[in-house]
C-alpha cells in the first residue's frame, strides 16, 4: 500500500501509456508488421539507459560486476543499433511509383 | 541540469510515440523510424549528461564507452548483412539481447541492493524485470535457433512437464519469498530466480511448432518490452517505462492478431497442440487435374486481372525475385496483378510483404486478405505458390475440419486457380485441401522457382 502511495503518479502514467500504446499500434497495416516489430524491438533497447545508470554505481574495483555490467550495456547497444538499422533497411525497400 | 535531462526524456518518449504512429503508413514509416531512433539517441545523451554531472570513476566510464561503441558497431554490421528471408531470426536475436540486458540489470541491481533498507516494492519490480528478461532472452535464442533450422521441435513429455514445473516455480517461489518463508539473502534468491527463468525460457519455446513462430516472436518481443517497463519503474525513468510499455502493447497486439489469423488460442499455440479433428474424417476421393506450363503462360497473357497468393514455400524456394519479374512482364502486357497476402504468411508477422518489397514489387500491389476477399470473382486466374492451409475452403464449409473457422483467402471463388506444389503432401495443419478437387482448380507439380522461371520464359516468347 505504502509503495502504491509513493508511486501513484507513475502508476497513472503506466495506465495511460498502455492505452495510448494500443491505440497507436492498432492502426498499423499488415504490410508493415515486420518493420513495426523490429522497430518496437529497437525501442525496447531503451533498457540500456538503465544499464548505463547501473554501471555507474558499480564500485570500480569490482571487476566481475564491471564486466557483467559492461556486457549488459553492450547487449542494449546491440539491440538499439541493430534494431533501428535493420528497420531502416527494410523500410527503404517499400516503394511505390505514385 | 536535471530539468534539461527531464525535458530530454520527455522529448524522447514523445518521439517513440510519434515514430510508432508514423509506422502506420508505408510513406511515412521511414521518417517514423528516424524519429524513434533520434529519440533514442537523445535519451542516451540525457543519461550521459546526468551521469557526468556526478563523479564518475574512470574504469566504469571506459567500460561503458567500449560497450556502447562495440554494441553499436556490431548491430550495424549484423543489420547490413542479413538476408531478408533470415529477418525473423535476426529480430529474435536482437530481442534476446534486450532480454539479456534486462536480466543482467536485475541481477547486478539485486547484488548491490542494501537488503533491509529498500522497500519490498522495489524488490518485487526488480525480480519481475529479471524474470521476464531472462525468459525473453533464452526463449528468443531458442526461437532463433529454430528459425535458423538449428533446433527441432521437441514435444517430449519431459519438456512439456518441465516447462510447467518451472513456470509454477517462477510464480510460487517469489510469492513464498515475499511472505517470508524462504530465509535467504535477496541477492542469492535473485540469482536462483535468474537461473530458473533462463531454464523456463528454453523449455517454453522448445515444443512450439515452426509455423507458429509468428506468434512466439511477437510474444517474446512483448515480454522484453514488459521487462524494460519493470526496470524503468525501478529507476523511476519515464522514458524507459513508456518505451517498454509501447513495445509490450505492440507485441501483445500482434500476438493476438496472429492467433486470430490462425484460428487458434494462445494457450494452444504455447502448448504446441493442434485441434484434433472430431469424429471420423471421411477421406473423399479428390479428382485432381494437372495443368501444363504452356497453358498457364497462355492463359496469363490473355487474362485481365490475376493474383498471386504467396506462402512460406515461395520464400523457401527463393522465388520472390521471379515474382517481381513476372509482375513486370504481365504489367507490360496490360494484365493487372495483385499479391494477396495472408496475415500468417512467412515466419513472422508481415514477413511476406518484406520479401516481396525486396523483389522490387510496388506495395500498391500487396493486398490484405480482407481487402479483396469479396471481389474474388474478378480475378481471371489465381496462382497459389507455396501456400496451402490459408486457401483451404474446408475452413468455411467443414465444421469437423481442424482448420475450420480460420480466416482464409477465398481463392476458390475466382474464375480459375492454379496451385504450384512440390508434392501432394498436406500443409502445416496436416489436412487435405478441398480446393484441389474443385472444378476450377488445377495443379502444377514441381519446384516453385523452376516453374516460375519457365512460365516467364514462355511469356517472353508470346
Amino acid at each position: 500500500m505504502e509503495f502504491i502511495q509513493t508511486n501513484l503518479e507513475l502508476i497513472y502514467f503506466i495506465i495511460f501509456c498502455v492505452f495510448i500504446g494500443i491505440e497507436i499500434i492498432a492502426n498499423v497495416p499488415a504490410i508493415l508488421h515486420t518493420p513495426l516489430m523490429s522497430g518496437a524491438n529497437a525501442i525496447s533497447g531503451v533498457i540500456m539507459i538503465g544499464a548505463i545508470l547501473m554501471l555507474m554505481q558499480i564500485p570500480p574495483t569490482n571487476y566481475v560486476l564491471l564486466g557483467v555490467g559492461g556486457i549488459a550495456v553492450f547487449l542494449g547497444a546491440l539491440n538499439i543499433s541493430g534494431g533501428f538499422f535493420v528497420t531502416g533497411r527494410m523500410l527503404k525497400m517499400f516503394k511505390t511509383k505514385k | 541540469m536535471t530539468i534539461l535531462v527531464e525535458v530530454g526524456y520527455l522529448v524522447a518518449t514523445v518521439s517513440f510515440l510519434g515514430g510508432l504512429k508514423f509506422m502506420s503508413s508505408p510513406k511515412r514509416a521511414k521518417l517514423g523510424n528516424a524519429i524513434a531512433a533520434s529519440g533514442m539517441i537523445l535519451a542516451v545523451i540525457c543519461t550521459f549528461l546526468m551521469v557526468l554531472s556526478g563523479t564518475v570513476p574512470t574504469p566504469n566510464l571506459i567500460v561503458l564507452l567500449v560497450a556502447i561503441f562495440g554494441g553499436t558497431l556490431l548491430g550495424q554490421r549484423m543489420a547490413a548483412k542479413v538476408e531478408m528471408t533470415a529477418m525473423p531470426q535476426l529480430v529474435s536475436l536482437f530481442n534476446a539481447t534486450g532480454g539479456g540486458c534486462a536480466m543482467l540489470l536485475g541481477v547486478i541491481e539485486a547484488s548491490q541492493l542494501a537488503t533491509d533498507t529498500s522497500l519490498s516494492g522495489t524488490k518485487i519490480l526488480l525480480l519481475l524485470g529479471l524474470i521476464t528478461g531472462a525468459i525473453a532472452a533464452t526463449g528468443s535464442v531458442v526461437a532463433y535457433r529454430k528459425l535458423a533450422g538449428k533446433t527441432n521441435d521437441n514435444r517430449k513429455a519431459i519438456v512439456v512437464v518441465g516447462a510447467r514445473i518451472l513456470l509454477s516455480l517462477t510464480v510460487l517461489l517469489p510469492t513464498a519469498y515475499f511472505v517470508g518463508i524462504i530465509p535467504v539473502p535477496f541477492a542469492v534468491f535473485a540469482y536462483a530466480m535468474a537461473v530458473l527463468s533462463l531454464g523456463y525460457g528454453i523449455l517454453f519455446v522448445l515444443p512450439i511448432g515452426g509455423a507458429d513462430m509468428p506468434v512466439v516472436i511477437s510474444l517474446l518481443n512483448s515480454i522484453t518490452g514488459i521487462a524494460t517497463a519493470f526496470a524503468g519503474f525501478v529507476y523511476g525513468n519515464k522514458a524507459m517505462i513508456a518505451g517498454g510499455i509501447f513495445v509490450g502493447a505492440a507485441g501483445i497486439l500482434l500476438t493476438l492478431l496472429m492467433c486470430k489469423a490462425m484460428n487458434r488460442s494462445l494457450v494452444k499455440v504455447l502448448a504446441g497442440k493442434f485441434k484434433k479433428s472430431s469424429g471420423t474424417e471421411v477421406e473423399e476421393e479428390q479428382h485432381i487435374k494437372s495443368i501444363s506450363l504452356s497453358e498457364i503462360a497462355m492463359q496469363l497473357s490473355f487474362a485481365h486481372k490475376i493474383a498471386i497468393v504467396p506462402g512460406y514455400g515461395l520464400a523457401v524456394a527463393q522465388a520472390q525475385h521471379l515474382c517481381g519479374q513476372l509482375l513486370q512482364l504481365l504489367e507490360a502486357k496490360g494484365v493487372a496483378i495483385d499479391f494477396i497476402i495472408h496475415p500468417v504468411a512467412g515466419r513472422m508477422p508481415g514477413h511476406m510483404n518484406v520479401l516481396l518489397a525486396e523483389a522490387n514489387i510496388d506495395y500498391g500491389h500487396l493486398k490484405e486478405m480482407n481487402e479483396v476477399n469479396e471481389q474474388m470473382s474478378h480475378y481471371d486466374m489465381i496462382l497459389i505458390i507455396g501456400a496451402n492451409d490459408v486457401v483451404n475452403p474446408a475452413a468455411e464449409t467443414k465444421p469437423e475440419s481442424p482448420v475450420y473457422g480460420m480466416p482464409i483467402i477465398k481463392a476458390h471463388e475466382s474464375k480459375q486457380v492454379v496451385v504450384m506444389k512440390r508434392s501432394m503432401s498436406p500443409g502445416y495443419a496436416g489436412v487435405s485441401n478441398d480446393l484441389f478437387g474443385m472444378d476450377n482448380c488445377s495443379l502444377l507439380f514441381g519446384d516453385a522457382k523452376d516453374s516460375l522461371q519457365e512460365i516467364i520464359n514462355q511469356l517472353k516468347l508470346i
